[in-house]
């Protein structure tokens, strides 16, 4: 939403795009602001307004409510791709089945180490949000099964809906109509999947903000986490200012609720999101943002053929595993293409002479947590394999699932975190 | 350190240059202090240091400006980086991460500084500042005083030979405030930092300033030197530099301590003065003035007439001491019709039968009893009774985060009370539609620029006109009645702070609300702005509004407040006349009040009036 990406990007090109908005930061050229100083006066366009106080603007008190001190974040202790991975290997377990004890004993085991592991920070926050959602779509799954039928043929008929009669050319299409106990069966299964899915999602965003985990990109790659960074802790401040300009339309009388009343608050929440986005990159570039280091001509050369040559030979490696042909040379050319831009990256994070502030370690209970998930994920897609019926119990005919023993062993195996992973540190209030 | 050689800015679009002639050199290890009305061009000379004029700016600079031997016009902000630290007026707008450590640790790595070099200093900065228990906090749940000190520690860490600030104090509290100014004189102090800073609140930073430049209108060459002699000839002083030109002190004094040094003869000559009741405020005689006023007794002292005049308030006239002769509804002499809203007014009546509260002639705009405001685990407000008269000026003070704005704001029926009541002209305002509570209450919000949608003045006014559903070419009328000499093509946008405040103002009285609520007002407007502001307040109390101001500024509550009430915690701690109270208050006191004391004055234009 912000442009911050282009503010942040290039700071000084940012300041061109909301000058007509009439901030009173001029439009001008970093280099055409270089080379007439103190050379002739550069032609005045017309139609400023303003008379040019850049970032005038009054400080703004926003939020600052007698908020109690939330409870103090331990230090995490654990990098944040090891919640990740660990909470995505859930996640690709929970697509190999649809049985729903296993599901369910996903979710248990997600949710308790979420319970024990989270930090008191906002973002931590999010996994009520997930969880909601997660019901959401389970529910909307089974209505749209009640209204719309499904293919799943079945006999246990439960109720019977009137049926709306639809004219010919919608054949295929049922408005109501028998609703049957394994049509609703099939949509639970498949809806508690996806369910799951959602819910492993937001456990790695109550465990380890996505913010963290960008800041662990590679040299190369830092302006533009440094952009996405900025952009998810811009999000906040937007909402506040829509909430603030629709408390100001009820001040002057008009109606605060209902879509006119959003739509007519956008254009001064986007004046005011661009004008602090060309503050922000004011400050972030006095603060040395965007610094390069000195990198001797060969490197430079280097690192620009290492990365083109690297992306070239993905495409093609991808291109020829996709193909009957190609399948000899596809995974070599694939794997080199990688490696080459990696070096590329790797060589290019030179140019940035940054340091990083207490980077994660990643240590040895990073990779238990991290193998924990992977190993959940390899153990059910073992299982998927071998013993497809119990992973997919049937619904036609009706049959009770039953828990298979090792694959919820399996299963079991995500709770390893919980028990090797300090908890965070709670401030004695 | 810095020099300004012969600096001239034009920005693109502007036919004059914005400021010209800047001409002056600040030593290294000093605080320089950057004064001058609003629109001379502070912020400008500001950022031709950190070299953001003109490399993100954009316009031309002339002559040339050097920090630490490098000249701004080869080098970029960034390449500067490490030799300026620089923090606008928004702290929040200069906060890149999320948390308050990293924050500090942001510029670091933007330089490049080893890493246990970022961690010593993190930890240094984090106790120089007093910032260690806040280490981990989101920044979004400091406080406006916190987050400024954040925003300043967050520059030192990389060590920076020259400190640039621009109104670092004006969104603060006087406790925030000076937190935050111990912190720079600390660095002027031991570290031997450069320090130049632009405020608008002199009487907080000028007796820290080593030396003051003065810019005295837009375009106009600076003054620099020693802060007694360019206090003495500029156009915005603080009020104890009022006093002590009143007083025809020289060298002025520019602390509180100096000024009660040569006040000794003032005070004498002041002693035989009828004593500083600055207006016929509230009626202490006749109550226990530390107790909390009582909803009757205290809106029934008010005297309307005496509030037009506050001239007569020093002479021995009756109006503080009288029982209140003019508390009978429409009794002031009002220039403009006062508001006519007889079904208020009626269910004003017959809540007052219903309440508790001792009987009263007088009506009162607004009341509350018992309100408790909880915004999911924070107690915003709990158990806040509040009355206000028609006529009354009530200034709401506290630290940042006390409860005033959502005070105010439940006052609009902005907030939703979770216990108790509150009546604002016999409704309740979160459940009244807008277009009726508009007639009743009037906020004009922090940022009064939220209140504006149009493009032109004009169009504004037609659409308040409409909003209101006033007659057309009233808002108009007080446009131009409270701000003489704006066209009607002009953009909101470019009108000065305190320009746009009078229009936003003006907004909001079109409805003629009884009650007239302020929240900040004078925060980025200079003494001129305020004087004007102050003026225009007084004259709509006088024709009967009643009005509520949220602030931090002790000088203007002690210019126009009836009544102080002061907020802690959400909880109201005192509620009483403003003399009563911002006297006994160390941190609340005027300056007057300070230098005077134990004498009871509370401006300079008080003591101007006694001593006629």
């Amino acid at each position: 939403m912000r442009s911050r990406n282009g503010a942040a990007g290039a700071p000084a090109a940012g300041a061109g795009g909301p000058a007509g908005t009439g901030t009173g930061v001029r439009a001008g050229a970093r280099a055409r602001g270089r080379d007439a100083a103190g050379a002739g006066a550069p032609a005045a366009p017309p139609g400023g307004r303003a008379t040019g106080r850049p970032g005038a603007g009054p400080s703004r008190e926003r939020g600052a409510e007698a908020a109690p001190a939330p409870p103090r974040r331990g230090r995490a202790s654990l990098h944040p791709g090891a919640w990740w991975l660990w909470s995505l290997g859930l996640g690709t377990a929970a697509t190999r089945t649809t049985n729903p004890l296993l599901l369910a004993l996903l979710i248990a085991a997600a949710g308790y180490v979420v319970a024990t592991h989270r930090s008191a920070s906002p973002w931590s926050r999010s996994y009520a949000a997930f969880a909601k959602l997660a019901v959401a779509v389970l529910l909307v799954r089974l209505a749209f099964t009640v209204a719309l039928g499904s293919p799943v043929p079945g006999t246990h008929v439960l109720l019977t809906l009137p049926e709306i009669p639809l004219p010919h050319w919608a054949q295929g299409i049922r408005l109501g109509g028998r609703v049957t106990a394994e049509a609703l069966l099939f949509a639970g299964y498949n809806g508690l999947k996806l369910a799951t899915l959602l819910i492993c999602v937001g456990a790695a965003n109550a465990l380890a903000s996505p913010a963290r985990l960008l800041k662990s990109l590679p040299g190369a790659l830092y302006e533009v986490g440094v952009a996405v960074v900025v952009a998810l802790t811009f999000a906040p401040h937007l909402i506040a200012d829509v909430q603030r300009l629709r408390a100001a339309r009820r001040l002057r009388g008009r109606p605060d609720r209902g879509v006119r009343g959003l739509l007519q608050v956008g254009l001064p929440v986007l004046e005011g999101a661009l004008e602090r986005s060309v503050a922000l990159a004011a400050a972030m570039d006095a603060r040395g943002y965007g610094r390069t280091a000195q990198v001797p001509a060969r490197v430079r050369r280097t690192t620009t053929a290492l990365t083109l040559g690297g992306l070239l030979g993905v495409c093609a490696g991808t291109y020829g595993l996709l193909t009957a042909e190609g399948g000899t040379y596809g995974v070599p050319v694939l794997c080199a293409g990688a490696a080459a831009a990696l070096a590329g990256l790797r060589l290019g994070g030179r140019r940035s002479p940054r340091t990083r502030y207490r980077p994660d370690p990643w240590g040895v209970r990073a990779w238990l947590v991290a193998g924990s998930g992977a190993g959940v994920a390899a153990l059910l897609t073992l299982a998927a394999v071998r013993d497809p019926d119990a992973l997919h119990p049937g619904v036609v005919p009706l049959v009770a699932p039953t828990l298979p023993l090792w694959p919820a062993a399996a299963v079991l195996l995500a709770l390893l975190p919980a028990f090797v992973v300090p908890k965070p540190v709670e401030e004695p209030s | 350190m810095i020099r300004f050689e012969d600096v001239s800015v034009t920005y693109e679009g502007a036919g004059e240059p914005t400021v010209r002639g800047v001409d002056f050199e600040v030593p290294e290890g000093e605080l320089v202090l950057l004064v001058g009305p609003s629109g001379v061009g502070k912020s400008t000379v500001l950022g031709a240091v950190s070299g953001l004029v003109p490399h993100f700016t954009g316009g031309t600079l002339r002559g040339r400006v050097t920090v630490a031997g490098r000249d701004t016009r080869t080098h970029q902000p960034r390449e500067l980086a490490d030799v300026v630290g620089t923090v606008g007026q928004d702290p929040l707008a200069h906060f890149v991460t999320d948390t308050v450590e990293e924050e500090l640790a942001y510029g670091m790595e933007s330089l490049g500084l080893a890493a246990e070099v970022m961690r010593r200093r993190v930890e240094e900065t984090l106790d120089l500042l007093g910032l260690a228990d806040l280490r981990d906090r989101p920044i979004g749940t400091l406080s406006g005083g916190q987050r400024q000190r954040v925003a300043i520690g967050s520059v030192l860490t990389p060590h920076p030979r020259v400190l640039v600030l621009d109104e670092p104090t004006s969104a603060l509290d006087p406790a925030a405030a000076e937190e935050v100014l111990a912190v720079l004189q600390r660095l002027v102090h031991d570290l031997g930092t450069t320090v130049l800073l632009a405020e608008h609140r002199l009487e907080r930073v000028v007796q820290y300033a080593d030396r003051v430049v003065l810019l005295p209108a837009p375009g106009a060459a600076p003054r620099c030197g020693d802060p007694a002699e360019v206090m003495a000839v500029s156009p915005v002083y603080p009020p104890v530099v009022g006093l002590g030109r009143l007083a025809g002190w020289s060298p002025l004094p520019l602390t509180v301590r100096d000024a009660r040094r040569r006040a000794a003869g003032l005070r004498d000559r002041l002693a035989h003065r009828p004593l500083g009741e600055e207006r016929p405020a509230a009626s202490p005689a006749s109550e226990p003035p530390t107790g909390r006023a009582l909803p009757g007794t205290a809106s029934g002292s008010t005297t309307p007439a005496g509030q037009a005049d506050p001239a007569g308030a020093g002479t021995a006239s009756p109006g503080p001491t009288g029982p209140a002769p003019a508390a009978a509804p429409g009794a002031p002499a009002a220039r403009l019709p006062s508001p006519r809203l007889p079904s208020p007014r009626r269910g004003l009546f017959r809540r007052n039968s219903a309440a508790l509260a001792p009987p009263s002639a007088v009506p009162r705009v607004a009341e509350v009893r018992g309100l408790a405001v909880r915004r999911g685990p924070v107690t915003a407000l709990r158990h806040v009774d509040l009355c206000v008269a028609r006529g009354e000026t009530v200034a709401l003070m506290g630290r940042n985060g006390a409860g005033k704005s959502t005070l105010l704001g439940s006052l609009v029926g902005l907030v939703e009370p979770t216990a108790g009541s509150v009546l604002v002209g016999g409704a309740v305002p979160h459940r009244t539609p807008p277009r009726d509570l508009v007639r009743r209450v009037g906020l004009v919000p922090q940022e009064p620029r939220d209140l504006l949608y149009a493009d032109t003045v004009a169009a504004e006014c037609t659409a308040a006109d409409r909003d209101a559903g006033a007659e057309p070419g009233t808002c108009r009328a007080l446009v131009s009645e409270l701000l003489p000499g704006i066209t009607d093509g002009i953009h909101p946008r470019d009108l000065s702070e305190g320009q746009r405040l009078a229009l936003a103002l003006a907004v909001v009285l079109t409805a003629r609300p009884p009650l007239l609520l302020l929240d900040e007002p004078t925060r980025g407007l200079d003494y001129a702005a305020k004087a004007r502001l102050v003026a225009v307040l007084r004259a709509l109390a006088a024709e009967g509004h009643a009005i509520v101001l949220a602030t931090h500024d002790v000088e203007l509550a002690a210019e126009i407040a009836h009544r102080v009430v002061l907020l802690s915690d959400g909880e109201v701690i005192a509620d009483g006349a403003t003399a009563e109270i911002v006297v006994a208050s160390p941190s609340f006191a005027p300056q007057v009040t300070k230098i005077l004391a134990p004498q009871r004055w509370l401006t300079v234009s008080g003591v101007r009036e006694a001593l006629a």
